[in-house]
């Protein structure tokens, strides 16, 4: 389990730096939205399903899908 | 001003007059003694019980699906503190959310002069035709969710972000698919009205609000735990129109 944990931790921080240096704000959407999958596989291990599942549906869902709404918004629909 | 105005405002007044009067309540002498930092002695502690009594009792040893009539007759201990021990919260967080959806949706309607949705042509074949099965799919497990929250982990948060996911796949598959105001509404409305009432039930018969005043059951059935049940059921439809509201001003706006 620690080795897991540690692959999971690793990845989460290569995607969170990446949500930070991505040039395209829609890459840098999906990154984020893939730290919160992950961690809401940690939080699983560390028992607590309950944040699990919330950070599951909320944070890697529903943000994910508000964001992107957002981004089109402001961005995209103007642009072009 | 309207009659309703001046009855909202009236209503407003007296509440604000009773809690001013809350905050005046000066406990008797002996009640409440602050140590030092680092001397506490978390015994006495709220917390500290609700950690050492097993959750469902006092220190005695609970037997799923035997053990009948405890304090909180929920299994899950997250549902026990969330929707009965600290469920007032609960009522401050929802009401939050609220203001958050609000307050998206006075911005976002400000200057909608066209209506122009995020998808205003066909979505593509395979979205729409996953989306038709997995729609309902969707619904029932949140459902499935805020109903065994009491029994399993999960609960009116987590069910309701998955109905509102739902109506967001929906939203975005057909274009012509719309959810009116007066429904996401009637349903936050009545939601808020359920778990205010129950609290007011509670304070009126059993003297504190939000008491869990109905009989908690056995431990591990479905129709355990007295109005933890009913609670989280109204939070569920309650942070479930409230996400699908700020999703639904999001896509129109």
């Amino acid at each position: 389990m620690p080795l897991i944990s540690s692959f999971l931790i690793l990845i989460m921080i290569i995607a969170a730096l990446a949500a930070l240096f991505f040039d395209n704000l829609l890459n840098s959407i999906i990154a984020a939205g893939l730290v919160s999958l992950i961690a809401s596989v940690l939080f699983y291990f560390l028992k607590a399903p309950d944040v699990a599942m919330t950070e599951a549906a909320i944070g890697a869902g529903l943000t994910t899908a508000i964001f992107v709404l957002a981004l089109y918004k402001t961005e995209r629909g103007k642009s072009e | 001003m309207k009659f309703r105005n001046f009855l909202a405002l009236i209503i407003v007044a007296v509440f604000a007059f009773i809690i001013f009067q809350a905050f005046t309540i000066v406990p008797a002498a002996g009640e409440i003694t602050i140590n030092k930092f680092g001397q506490a002695d978390l015994s006495n502690r709220t917390a500290s019980r609700y950690i050492n009594k097993n959750v469902n009792s006092d220190s005695k040893k609970v037997i799923y699906k035997e053990s009948s009539n405890l304090e909180s007759g929920s299994a899950n201990i997250v549902t026990s503190v969330v929707a009965n021990y600290r469920s007032f919260d609960t009522l401050g967080e929802i009401t939050v959310l609220f203001l958050a959806a609000a307050g998206i949706a006075i911005v976002l309607n400000l200057e909608k002069s066209e209506k122009s949705r995020f998808a205003a042509k066909e979505a593509s074949l395979i979205l729409n035709t996953g989306i038709k099965i997995i729609f309902p799919l969707l619904l029932l497990a949140g459902a499935y969710i805020f109903i065994h929250g009491h029994l399993s982990p999960g609960g009116g948060f987590q069910g309701g972000a998955v109905i509102a996911t739902a109506f967001l796949l929906k939203m975005l598959a057909d274009y012509k698919f719309e959810i009116k105001e007066k429904s996401i509404t009637l349903v936050e409305s009545a939601a808020g009205i359920v778990f205010v009432g129950l609290g007011l039930y509670g304070l009126i018969t059993r003297g504190s609000f939000l008491e869990n005043f109905l009989a908690t059951g056995t431990v591990g059935e479905l129709f355990s735990g007295g109005t933890i049940a009913v609670i989280y059921t109204a939070i569920a439809f309650k942070v479930g129109a409230e996400l699908t509201n700020i999703v639904k001003s999001l896509i129109e706006a």
